[in-house]
């Protein structure tokens, strides 16, 4: 008699789009061998808008509020990536006063983004309470996003050349409020996971990259500093004055999920210590650089990478003198990093994918573009 | 290294966690607003219905015709219509703003030389139709008309 009803088959499974843990869109092919994961595909495109090609037909003032849509999560650093790539192209600089404040919007973007990235991806493991913590002070965040410059999410608070609206009475105030709180509720977000054995036996040893493999994938951002690789755009080749602060790059060892989860933490204290130093350096003059109301560049062709809280955001723009960029070319972190899930996720369980997706921290918006 | 052990044997982590989390049940921490009860205080730049600004005594529109927030418009949704006077100057006729293509980037605001056109504070935008969205002239100087129900 044979056996033939024992083998094992492998077996198809797709998890999304309309995943609750894939964080949007995103569909991935699952081969499975049991409760083994074989092979991954990722399908994407679901929330595809051709933001890049949209570039084509808008000036470079009115693409400005676009790129704010791609990682809605932080529309701010977006935003200062494209507004240093035109500068670049019309070789003008920020004024002192628009760099400084750049900085402290960036990184409190930076906070909010880890904070949405802590408590979503707290969720998918199944710890629910910091997520109800986290959205509060990212609540606080985005109050001041909407103080300063009119909206919560999709802020277009910077303009080519440097800011749009001068500083709300009280921003300063507000800012100093929130840092001073924020760290002591870190400390009770760590209080609730950092030490809890279910998270951390959840977490360690899962998803391992390895620094080798992220060079080769590309991957930029937090993955890339869990590997032990010490490398940050904002200190590797500073834009507005980042040189001026004195801030750490947090670095891990081995590259799991655990290691993710505490550069992460590690960088919203280092993000918090760069907007203290900053506040108290704001300094007096115009809020926006001589730029002609008209922006007409010379030809050429321009790149700017920034630090987003995702990994390195680049904006290829290339100009042929006219009032539309000729191309703009987007180098989303979320979609290099998403990249890596394939290695991350071979030989791992299917409930440990959903941790993988979670750790890389993805933006479909930015992924599809 | 004992620490340690009875810090897992007592399950002191989970403890802590918990503590936090029932320390945040006071009254003091309730964060939640009861949005359609209480309508909450957007800020002061906040970018939502656009308003075309009239001149408070003579009710005379402020908007000189001037078009450039139909230039500057990243979706085009601005029509802007005018004619001549007698005296050769532009006097507006129309202005039709498409609310359901509006990404409230605020450019228009910005480009605006007379602060005639302006986004306000009022959010509240949904319509029963999609031509509800395609606000008239009459329409942003005066605010969105309430809608009547027929049995």
């Amino acid at each position: 008699m044979s056996a033939a009803f024992l083998d094992s088959t492998e077996l198809t499974l797709n998890m999304g789009p309309q995943h609750p843990s894939t964080h949007g869109v995103l569909r991935v092919i699952l081969k499975l061998d049991g409760e083994r994961v074989i092979s991954t595909e990722c399908v994407i495109g679901y929330l595809h808008r051709g933001v890049e090609k949209i570039g084509e037909s808008r000036t470079y003032a009115m693409f400005a509020p676009y790129v704010d849509r791609m990682d809605y999560i932080s529309a701010v650093s977006n935003g200062l990536g494209y507004c240093l790539g035109v500068e670049k192209l019309l070789s003008v600089e920020a004024t002192p006063r628009a760099q400084v404040v750049r900085v402290i919007l960036t990184e409190l973007n930076r906070i909010a983004n880890h904070l949405i990235w802590l408590g979503t991806h707290a969720l998918d493991i199944g710890a629910i309470t910091p997520l109800f913590y986290t959205m509060r002070e990212r609540e606080e965040v985005l109050k001041i996003f909407e103080k300063y410059c009119g909206a919560r999410l999709t802020t277009h608070a910077f303009r080519i050349g440097g800011l749009q609206y001068q500083l709300y009475e009280g921003f300063e105030k507000d800012i100093a409020a929130f840092c001073g709180t924020f760290p002591s509720r870190l400390d009770e977000y760590e209080s609730l996971l950092t030490g809890n054995r279910i998270w951390v036996d959840r977490l360690k040893g899962v998803g391992i990259l390895t620094a080798k493999d992220c060079m080769e994938l590309g991957v930029t951002g937090p993955l890339l500093r869990a590997a032990g690789v010490a490398w940050d755009v904002r200190k590797a080749l500073p834009y507005s004055g980042y040189e001026q602060y004195d801030f750490e790059i947090p670095t891990c060892a081995t590259g799991d999920t655990l290691d993710r989860y505490t550069v992460r933490m590690q960088e919203m204290r280092q993000s918090v210590r760069i907007i203290q130093q900053a506040l108290g350096r704001i300094p007096d003059g115009p809020i926006i650089a001589k730029v002609p109301k008209v922006i007409k560049p010379p030809s050429g062709e321009v790149y700017v990478s920034v630090e987003a809280p995702k990994g390195e955001l680049g904006y290829f723009i290339v100009s042929d003198g006219t009032l539309n960029p000729y191309r703009v070319h987007v180098r989303p972190p979320s979609f290099l990093n998403l990249q890596s899930l394939e290695r991350m996720a071979k030989g791992a369980l299917v409930a440990d994918v959903v941790a993988i997706i979670g750790t890389i921290d993805i933006v479909l918006g930015e992924v599809d573009r | 290294m004992i620490r340690r052990i009875l810090r897992r044997l007592l399950l002191a982590d989970l403890f802590e966690g918990l503590w936090v989390t029932f320390r945040n049940q006071h009254p003091r921490n309730i964060y939640t607003e009861q949005y359609p009860l209480e309508k909450p205080q957007v800020a002061e730049r906040y970018r939502g219905a656009p308003r075309l600004n009239i001149h408070p005594e003579s009710g005379e529109t402020l908007c000189i015709s001037c078009n450039l927030c139909a230039i500057v418009c990243p979706e085009n949704l601005i029509v802007v219509g005018w004619e001549r006077d007698a005296r050769n100057r532009k006097q507006l006729t129309t202005f039709t703003y498409d609310l359901s293509r509006c990404m409230f980037c605020g450019l228009c605001e910005d480009a605006c030389p007379v602060d005639a056109l302006e986004l306000t504070q009022d959010f509240e935008l949904a319509s029963y139709t999609r031509e509800g969205a395609i606000w008239d002239r009459q329409m942003l100087e005066e605010g969105p008309r309430p809608t009547e129900y027929t049995q």
